[in-house]
């Protein structure tokens, strides 16, 4: 095996409350340094709101593991200023082909709108997010990032909860407002608490093959049902950076894990697939089999918050696993700084656990609706596969069929009480709904090029048409606390027309966004008391 | 109130049949399976609406019919 990426070690420090009489209070402790732990604590930090993040590791993770970041994700990064570093390092794609027995059956292209900062896809490998999300920490004084740091056990106590550390240096106590758990999908809080994530079982193993060529294959997502290569079988090829590829070998139920952790056992394969006269060498070996599955409520004892894999686990097929879980810290981290500010009732909490609810579901019925395409479980399922493949190729209608991973999109939160539904007689289109992510547009700033999601975010905005605006309304909600205005042509220039052509504004249309970057209300012509209104249920308030 | 049509929808129902029949004339279990695969893709698509196939899967696999009488 070679390595193009060292582990960066972080030194464990010993904390100043490891030594204090009575356990240290902090407002937030985050269980788990992975993207979602890491994340969240650059989000509460941009809000006001110190943390405490505890990994029992000293590194970011070993391996590539979560290889597909979305648009989304890449936007929710950009809000703690790591998606540059991402994007750079990452591999661009939005080409895939897929391919039955020997031939090429159906292609598909992302083909991305134009106008949109961010690309459909980068690929790269875990570790370079978490290390910039690290590294971004290190600048971050309302963060406390404690390494070799093992969470042995997580209790609620009176209004508090109570937090167990073993270190190098002995163990100690803490206590928090809230605690998030991030400590991945076998969750060992979770398990402490006697808490279960239910779901299905996939019998199915994986075996995930990174390796290192110079071979130029295109930078597209390839993906073969039944390859003369490895027949009965499916693959996955996919680029990742430093000229390293992922291959993703299912391998059937009943396979041989320690077998296929040899690169031995895997070399004639890779040689059968790619050819004889292409030269390799193995970065990464790991074999897999996995659930899909999800806690029945991500809150527990209204302190413990569950976000993540730990609270939600999918199939990698459609790269809905780190994908959602950000989309999921996102949606929680406005909400519990708006309650510690006492800004929001405690109940808007459980708006998380319905909204990521809803994204969680989605998530695990199209990775299980993938799965069950790739491995068909039986005779009958297997033939209506191949069937939709072989008329793939010939008829566009059965290329919808063709499921190889429906991948990631944000979820639209229709249905939410936290929603204000749009007034009939305004004549919205569904595109830009409420509930729905903002969609980015090219603008400029005093000349300068910029794009319209960089001002959004962190707190209520809205943004209206300035055409027919009344001033003094503007003015008078310029002073309401925890609301940005931006007026169009007067904040910004809507330099190609993309945000009055994306949010279908007319003179004096607004929309107001949430914190993260959903809608929460839009309106034709509206009052300085229905923008109230719509913020005041946005934050819970009318929740019993 | 069905969407499903159960009523005879044909246009000549005995020439239907026998060509169904023909296409299985040779007995080859495998091949017929086949065409049968093929046949229900092609004719769902063309169909499309989801609640006339869900009714259409549930009266094929003798399921209760969700408030249908």
């Amino acid at each position: 095996m070679v390595s193009t990426y060292q582990n960066p070690v972080y030194a464990f420090r010993r904390s100043p409350d490891q030594d204090a009489t009575t356990p240290v209070h902090h407002p937030i402790i985050i269980v788990g340094g992975g993207p979602t732990g890491l994340y969240s604590a650059l989000d509460f930090a941009k809000q006001g709101i110190p943390t405490v993040v505890l990994d029992d590791d000293n590194t970011v993770s070993y391996g590539s593991r979560a290889l597909c970041f979305s648009k989304r994700t890449l936007e929710i990064l950009d809000r703690v200023d790591c998606g540059q570093p991402v994007v750079d390092k990452g591999v661009t794609w939005q080409l895939g082909k897929v391919f039955f027995h020997e031939r090429q059956v159906y292609e598909f292209n992302l083909l991305p709108e134009d106008g949109h900062e961010r690309p459909a896809f980068v690929n790269i490998q875990q570790y370079y997010p978490e290390e910039y999300l690290v590294n971004r920490i290190q600048h971050v004084p309302e963060i406390d990032l404690r390494w070799q740091s093992k969470v042995t056990q997580v209790r609620r106590q009176g209004e508090k909860v109570e937090v167990v550390v073993e270190t190098p240096a002995g163990a100690y106590r803490m206590t928090c407002d809230y605690v998030l758990i991030a400590d991945g999908a076998n969750s060992p809080i979770r398990e402490s608490l006697g808490l279960k994530s239910v779901g299905q079982v996939f019998n199915d193993t994986f075996l995930i093959a990174d390796i290192l060529m110079k071979a130029g294959f295109p930078t597209e997502r390839w993906f073969w049902f039944d390859p003369p290569f490895h027949p009965g079988q499916s693959v996955l090829l996919h680029k990742q950076p430093d000229g390293c590829w992922r291959i993703d070998f299912q391998l059937g139920a009943g396979a041989d894990r320690n077998a296929w952790k040899q690169p031995e056992k895997v070399r004639p394969l890779i040689k059968a697939m790619l050819g004889e006269e292409i030269e390799f060498e193995f970065e990464w070996l790991s074999v897999y089999s996995f659930r899909c599955r999800r806690m029945e409520s991500f809150i527990h004892e209204d302190r413990i918050l569950f976000v993540g894999d730990s609270a939600h686990q999918v199939s990698p097929f459609g790269a809905r696993g780190a994908n959602g879980a950000l989309q999921a810290a996102e949606n929680l981290v406005w909400k519990l700084v708006r309650v510690l500010k006492g800004q929001a009732p405690a109940s808007l909490l459980k708006t998380y656990d319905q909204e990521r609810s809803q994204g969680a579901d989605e998530n695990i019925l199209n990775s299980s609706r993938a799965t069950d395409f790739i491995t068909p479980k039986n005779r009958m399922t297997r033939l209506f596969r191949d069937t939709v493949l072989e008329l793939a190729e010939q008829y566009p209608f059965a290329r919808p069929l063709v499921n190889s991973g429906r991948l990631s999109v944000p979820c639209v939160y229709d249905g939410s009480s936290l929603n204000t539904a749009d007034r009939v007689e305004d004549g919205f289109t569904p595109k830009q709904r409420v509930g729905s992510v903002c969609k980015d547009a090219p603008i400029t700033i005093n000349g300068e090029k910029a794009w319209l999601l960089r001002q959004l975010g962190d707190q209520f905005v809205l943004l209206v048409d300035g055409r027919n605006a009344d001033q003094t309304v503007v003015n008078r909600l310029r002073q309401e606390p925890d609301l940005k205005v931006l007026v169009v042509d007067q904040d910004f220039v809507d330099s190609e027309g993309k945000v009055r052509e994306r949010y279908e504004l007319l003179p004096n249309s607004a929309y107001l966004m949430r914190p993260d970057q959903h809608v929460a209300a839009r309106w034709r012509q509206w009052t300085v008391a229905d923008v109230q209104q719509a913020m005041q249920r946005a934050l819970g308030k009318e929740l019993v | 109130m069905s969407a499903l049509n159960l009523n005879s929808n044909f246009t000549n129902a005995d020439a239907f049949y026998a060509a169904l029949a023909d296409l299985h004339r040779d007995g080859d279990e495998e091949k017929s399976q086949r065409i049968n695969a093929r046949l229900i893709l092609l004719l769902a698509n063309h169909i499309g609406d989801q609640t006339v196939l869900m009714e259409a899967m549930h009266i094929a696999a003798d399921l209760p019919q969700e408030g249908v009488s």
